[in-house]
């Protein structure tokens, strides 16, 4: 696999001006409310606004508190409100209920709201009906990109799953629009595009448009990005659902990454308190240790602990002046990185400790099974007791989706009794979860003889419909079959080894799931890449629903254009796994390129679920 | 050639003023001029005429007529006046006419007599009658100032943002001044009259006497009828041309003056540079002479222009004294100030001949000097084209290069295409390359606004026609054309334009308030912009009888889907009216589970389940109506033990329900529900044995061990007890354990030995190398060594 010819891959692009735009222009709009003022915070704005400008950058700029936007009536007493927050109704009506309670008790402040990354009319709509609309002013904070790290930029925008691809909500598709704007006119312009997903489709497009109207051509700018990849998240539900053995992932799965980083917990710290540790390129040790699989980190930890020591141990027989130097110079970076090395055995421990409680291997046994599609009934029981032993909701939830998924949807009977199986563990209310994964897609019952129901059929009939070509259905995923397995042969998803697969040095993508199968969203990705389109893919992608597209404007060709070239976004509409970033990662070291991840939000098979589930309001 | 100067005429001792004709007028006037009212604009603008106005008796046949020419003469348009009685006429800065009443009601025409809009000078001038008024113009705009039957002065400064201002009262004043002037200096609006030999200043709180700057005696009894400056800018002269009858005087700070003699009744237009002389036969222009002009034309000059126009001439003819001249120019290294007087001199000609051997001099005097930078003669000739040709008397604009320069490119372009002259401000634009979207798109633009408004011909030919011209030409935005074509009541039309324009987002608006709703919300849905879509939603809403309304977003699901998202957080009923009106019952049935949640009391939930119950049987849901049933159930259920036992039940998924239950010891009721709700076998015995665990009942655990046959095999029992480290009652069961995981059972409990006897028995090495790893050395050696003699035993065979 490995070319004769292999390249190191490029450095990413320097993506600290992202940060930096976002952080003037947030001073620019609070120095539009001159004078002291109280700042209300949505609660999901907070890491990512503590990624660009720290409380004391706000406090320069005469905010004297901070409060998170929350259902609790503000207590704050000075005369100008100021609200960071995401543009929904929601919002909208506290800040609506703050304003009404002052009128009534006759004061008089002002407010201002600073939608992020940009307003939308049905929030004026709500501010109108609730009589405040004169009230307050309003700007856009177009806070569209948060790197999260040196390759991965994040629009943490975690509800565009569920909008899009539940809801058929597509007010998301101009942010992202924008986002692709921003990036083309810092890093651009891109030669290459390629595509597939009706939201990627219709986001290329509405930025094309976007790029016309606003007619300044990057002509003449030396790219850094040259090309770039979107896809839906819908195309591959399968990896996002299964469980994750890299590190990073399986640190995301235990603890949850938010917004790059981590709280540790007493279990991890193994002291009384928590602690919360970035992670990215800067942490030596993760850096290492973040794309592995999990059965090789352990042996890298102690092995690096051995090394550490050794180090500190060559103090023994040191004369002052060596001794001088060491404290002075090394002393401060071995304690860091003991520091980090004994966080991260923590964690490793801890997440042992959780997973042989859970039946780990048992689980990932049945996942392989599943994927490669033998011992269906089997699998079928392990769920049913999975759910009959209150395991864990979302697991359980995650495990029938996998199943249906892979199945092209259960088959009637077993649709109806792990409902009921998990209906009865779980609590009634998840009913309407079920209907909602129904919809998207994900946990739906093998169609004997394609019974559509009303509003099935109703869609469809729209989507031939060729007035309503470009509408697009909004509930393009019903009905729609996943033909896991069909694409899984047509792309040898499944790879043959022969003996033990050697997961510390993987031959192919598909060691971040030990090697029993790779994912399919990265492997569209290293087709397309290599095919430099879709030709020869033409069964896949019909299998896929189609949507794909492919735009070389005015590419070099190959080896013209310098690094640039070797420089590839990959855009996840609906969010991108850990496992997904290793697995492209390897890729690109392996091919000689650089892959930028850029995100809506990074999810994982928990977060879908969660995203799914009808909460009680 | 006559002598050049024949025709200047000196005031005082630097200054020259020459008469000459612009036009001889086309207009074919039987009147006097001073039966009319008569209205020109500066800056070369049209002419007003009303005939008629003086005849008191109204006969329908001699009504007024109110005609407008361009300075040339040419009738641009005549209505017959049917308003009241005019006092005044007067034109505005982007060319409106202006029509004062008697009554203080100014009405506005274009200048093809097109009626635009009026407003009135207010209540107390309309009771005291207007008895003078006055047009003028400030850095507002255009302003009016009126003088009332009652001597009082009333003004406003612009009359697009019209704000009355009545003016202090003049002292003393019994009759109308016998001339006034409004003047205006930082902003501030004053009135200039004159009573009988004093002149007044009135400002906005009082009226003072002013002091004369100069005094001049025309020696004519009779009044003046007009009287204007004629003064070029950076002139050193003031000069004030008065009119009287028969009779033109130019007068300045010196004490003679230029007298000229009019053969017919004249009217004048001052200009900034001038004074325009119109009359029925002809149409002239008087002004100062400029600098340049008088340096290269004064007689006998030697200024370096002069002598390089000679030069050229010499040359011409093919004469040396061309190189004499041009030495001495040269000598005193004046060249290229000669060049400059040429090129600049020619600017202010009105004759092509002499602008062209004025030109034609600078460019022979460029010849010699080395780097003279070509800008200014390039632009000289551009600038002398253009004002060429919108001097033809077909356009008729006399416009002078001065006022070129002062109104700008951009204006006259305007002005051009206030006349309809489209072609010849295209051929403006594209002459002096223009940026598109400055010039030939702006153009076009007004075109096709203008012809939309071509009532003769059909929709389909004018919007081809505006097709065919305007193309993709960038910056013409055809939304705005469609609203014109709108506004003139043509909404196909409209429609029709509105296809031609790229961005949809534009499209919208327009077809909304065309109330082609439905047309625009799909436009919107293209466009790719919610916010558009949500735009169009509302005014559905609002325009549309819900039932009409629900029906056009069942056809659009991307704007159903916005709406519906928009009503589960503000307008939660709407939502249910929108299933309603489709049938959907299925999210009926959902939205009904939905509103059971924020219900608190018991009859509620159960209320609002109830009807999601029925809803899911309409929807032929079976699976959700049971499930939905069994939730009701459930929920009664819980009420009662939650009464019964004193113990919060409610919300408990069923599991939780029976598990807590069995631990609370109420084994009767937990059978009752295993019953009732069909719960499964195994997932009655996991449930029942954990919770007997957690309980600690082993006693019960046992009973129910042996009550009938585990449908979960037995290892359960033993893993539960290990659990809860009860070693000891995990033994119990650890033989009951079905063969093939007999092994994994002991070694649980740990029991090596019989682990080691039941892997032995299944010949199974798996699991005696299990076993094996369990072991240690110290405790366990006998056991070791059985085992590594049966695998020996094992690997033989």
């Amino acid at each position: 696999m490995a070319s004769t010819a292999r390249r190191d891959a490029p450095e990413p692009p320097d993506f600290g001006i992202l940060k930096r735009l976002a952080r003037d222009q947030l001073i620019y709009l609070l120095e539009q409310l001159p004078g002291r003022k109280d700042l209300f915070i949505e609660p999901d704005l907070m890491s990512p606004l503590d990624r660009i400008a720290n409380v004391s950058v706000l406090k320069q700029h005469e905010v004297d508190k901070l409060y998170r936007v929350e259902n609790r009536p503000a207590p704050s007493t000075s005369d100008q409100l100021c609200f960071l927050v995401r543009p929904r109704v929601r919002t909208m009506r506290y800040i609506a209920d703050i304003v009404n309670a002052d009128k009534m008790s006759g004061r008089s402040r002002k407010y201002k709201i600073i939608f992020s990354p940009q307003k939308f009319y049905a929030c004026e709509m709500v501010l109108e009906e609730e009589g405040v609309f004169g009230d307050v002013t309003c700007d856009e904070w177009s806070f569209y990109l948060l790197p999260l790290d040196e390759d991965i930029i994040s629009m943490e925008l975690p509800e565009f799953f569920r909008d899009y691809f539940l809801e058929g909500d597509h007010r998301w598709i101009n942010s992202v629009a924008r986002a692709l704007q921003l990036l083309n006119s810092l890093y651009g312009p891109f030669s290459r595009v390629y595509g597939i997903g009706r939201c990627a489709k219709m986001s290329y497009e509405l930025w094309r448009d976007l790029e016309e109207e606003s007619e300044n051509d990057g002509q003449g700018r030396k790219p850094e990005i040259g090309n770039i990849f979107l896809m839906d998240r819908d195309m591959d539900y399968v990896t996002a659902l299964c469980s994750q053995v890299v590190y990073e992932g399986l640190v995301d799965d235990t603890f949850r990454i938010k917004c790059g980083s981590v709280d540790f917990g007493p279990e991890v710290t193994s002291s009384d308190k928590s602690i919360k540790v970035l992670l990215n390129a800067q942490d030596k040790i993760f850096s290492q240790i973040r794309n592995e699989h999990f059965s090789s980190v352990f042996g890298f930890l102690s092995q690096k602990s051995r090394n550490l020591q050794a180090q500190y141990d060559r103090r023994q027989g040191m004369d002052i002046k060596q001794m001088k130097n060491f404290v002075s110079q090394e002393l401060k970076g071995l304690k860091q990185e003991h520091r980090l090395l004994s966080l991260h055995i923590g964690a490793c421990e801890s997440i042992m400790k959780k997973k042989t409680k859970q039946d780990f291997q048992e689980m990932i046994k049945v996942e392989h099974a599943l994927l490669e599609g033998f011992d269906i009934r089997e699998s079928t029981s392990f769920i049913e007791e999975h759910i009959d032993r209150q395991v864990s909701p979302i697991e359980s939830l995650r495990l029938m989706c996998l199943l249906s998924i892979t199945e092209n949807g259960l088959i009637p009977k077993d649709y109806r009794s792990l409902k009921t199986q998990y209906l009865q563990s779980y609590g009634p209310e998840h009913l309407l979860t079920f209907h909602n994964l129904k919809r998207i897609g994900l946990l739906t019952e093998q169609a004997a003889g394609e019974t559509l129901t009303a509003v099935e059929s109703r869609v469809s009939k729209l989507v031939t419909d060729r007035a309503a070509g470009k509408i697009t259905d909004a509930f393009n995923s019903l009905a729609k079959k996943s033909n896991f397995r069909a694409i899984s042969k047509k792309l040898s998803l499944i790879p043959r080894v022969d003996g033990e697969y050697n997961l510390k040095m993987p031959p192919d993508m598909a060691y971040v799931f030990s090697g029993a199968y790779t994912p399919l969203s990265c492997k569209i990705v290293e087709q397309v890449l290599e095919r430099r389109g879709w030709q020869g893919l033409e069964e896949v992608v019909r299998l896929l629903n189609g949507n794909e597209f492919a735009m070389a404007d005015g590419a070099p060709e190959d080896g013209a254009g310098g690094d640039a070239q070797r420089v590839v976004v990959a855009v996840f509409l609906g969010g991108c796994t850990f496992s997904e970033i290793a697995a492209l990662r390897f890729l690109g070291k392996e091919r000689g390129c650089r892959f930028i991840f850029l995100t809506t939000a990074i999810t994982s098979s928990a977060r879908m679920m969660e995203a799914m589930a009808e909460a009680k309001a | 050639m006559d002598c050049y100067t024949a025709n200047w005429n000196p005031l005082g001792e630097e200054a020259f003023y020459r008469k000459f004709e612009l036009y001889t007028m086309e207009w074919g006037l039987k009147e006097d001029l001073r039966d009319c009212l008569v209205a020109a604009a500066p800056y070369g603008g049209p002419i007003a005429l009303l005939k008629n106005n003086a005849r008191k008796e109204k006969s329908p046949s001699t009504r007024p007529l109110l005609e407008i020419y361009s300075a040339s003469g040419l009738l641009l348009a005549s209505i017959p006046w049917k308003s009241g009685q005019l006092v005044q006429l007067g034109w505005t800065a982007s060319e409106d006419l202006l029509c004062i009443q008697e009554d203080g009601t100014v009405l506005i025409y274009n200048l093809f007599c097109e009626f635009k809009r009026h407003f009135s000078m207010g209540n107390e001038v309309l009771q005291n009658h207007v008895l003078e008024a006055k047009v003028f113009h400030t850095e507002y705009g255009t302003g009016v100032a009126i003088l009332t039957g009652a001597h009082r002065f009333s003004l406003t400064t612009n009359i697009d943002d019209l704000k009355l201002r009545r003016m202090p009262e003049v002292p003393g004043l019994q009759k109308p001044p016998s001339c006034w002037a409004v003047l205006t200096q930082d902003r501030v609006t004053i009135v200039l009259l004159a009573v009988g030999q004093d002149l007044y200043l009135l400002d906005n709180t009082s009226c003072s006497v002013v002091d004369k700057l100069c005094e001049f005696n025309s020696t004519i009894r009779s009044p003046p009828k007009q009287m204007v400056w004629c003064t070029r800018p950076r002139s050193r002269q003031r000069a004030v041309v008065v009119a009287w009858d028969r009779q033109l005087m130019v007068a300045g700070d010196s004490t003679e003056c230029i007298r000229f003699v009019l053969d017919e009744d004249s009217y004048l237009v001052p200009e900034p540079d001038g004074v325009r002389i119109l009359s029925r036969t002809s149409h002239e222009f008087l002004h100062e002479i400029p600098e340049a002009s008088q340096e290269i034309f004064k007689i006998a000059s030697m200024a370096p222009g002069a002598l390089l126009l000679e030069a050229q001439k010499e040359y011409e003819k093919e004469s040396q004294k061309a190189d004499e001249y041009l030495r001495e120019i040269k000598d005193q290294k004046l060249l290229p100030e000669a060049v400059s007087q040429c090129i600049e001199a020619a600017g202010y000609e009105h004759e092509p001949e002499t602008q062209k051997s004025l030109l034609r001099a600078a460019s022979f005097g460029k010849c010699f000097i080395d780097k003279f930078p070509p800008e200014s003669f390039v632009r000289m000739c551009q600038d002398l084209r253009v004002l060429n040709s919108i001097r033809d008397y077909q356009i008729g604009i006399p416009l002078t290069f001065t006022q070129y320069k002062r109104l700008t490119v951009e204006v006259l372009l305007d002005r051009l295409v206030l006349r309809r002259l489209y072609p010849l401000a295209i051929r403006i634009c594209e002459y002096l390359r223009l940026p598109e979207i400055q010039g030939v798109s702006r153009i076009l633009a007004h075109w096709a606004c203008y012809k939309v408004q071509q009532k003769d011909k059909s929709d389909e030919e004018v919007a081809y026609a505006i097709n065919q011209k305007l193309g993709d030409t960038p910056g013409i935005s055809y939304s705005e054309i469609a609203a014109r074509a709108y506004d003139c009541g043509r909404t196909e039309l409209a429609i029709k334009l509105l296809e031609y324009e790229p961005r949809s987002g534009e499209q919208v608006p327009l077809l909304l308030k065309m109330k082609r709703s439905k047309l625009a919300l799909s436009k919107a849905i293209e466009s790719g912009d919610t916010d558009l879509v949500y735009t169009v939603v509302l005014h559905l809403k609002n325009e549309l009888n819900r039932g009409t309304f629900f029906m056009t977003l069942q056809n659009q699901p991307v704007a159903l889907s916005l709406y519906r998202q928009f009503c589960k957080h503000q307008e939660r009923e709407t939502l249910k009216d929108l299933y309603n009106q489709d049938d959907n019952h299925q999210e009926l049935g959902n939205f009904h589970v939905h509103s059971s949640y924020s219900e608190k009391r018991i009859e509620g939930r159960v209320g609002a389940l109830q009807n999601a119950v029925d809803e899911y049987y309409k929807a032929k849901n079976e699976f959700a109506a049971k499930a939905t049933e069994d939730q009701i159930k459930l929920l009664r259920l819980q009420r009662h033990l939650q009464e019964d036992f004193d113990k919060p039940y409610l919300d408990l998924s069923l599991h939780n329900t029976v598990s807590t239950l069995i631990q609370d010891g109420h084994h009767k009721k937990a059978e009752q529900l295993y019953r009732d709700f069909k719960i499964p076998d195994k997932r009655y015995w996991w449930l029942k044995i954990s919770a007997l665990a957690t309980r600690g009942d082993w006693e019960e655990m046992e009973k129910f061990s042996k009550s009938k046959k585990s449908p979960i095999g037995y290892l359960p029992f033993v893993e539960i007890a290990v659990k809860h480290h009860n070693r000891y009652e995990a033994k119990k069961y650890a033989p009951r354990v079905t063969p093939e995981q007999r092994v994994k059972a002991f070694i649980l409990v740990g029991d090596l030995e019989q682990a080691a006897d039941a892997a032995i028995e299944h010949k199974n090495e798996a699991e005696m190398n299990l076993v094996l790893s369990k072991c240690s050395a110290a405790t366990d050696s006998a056991v070791m060594e059985k085992l590594n003699r049966a695998r020996a035993q094992l690997l033989k065979k």
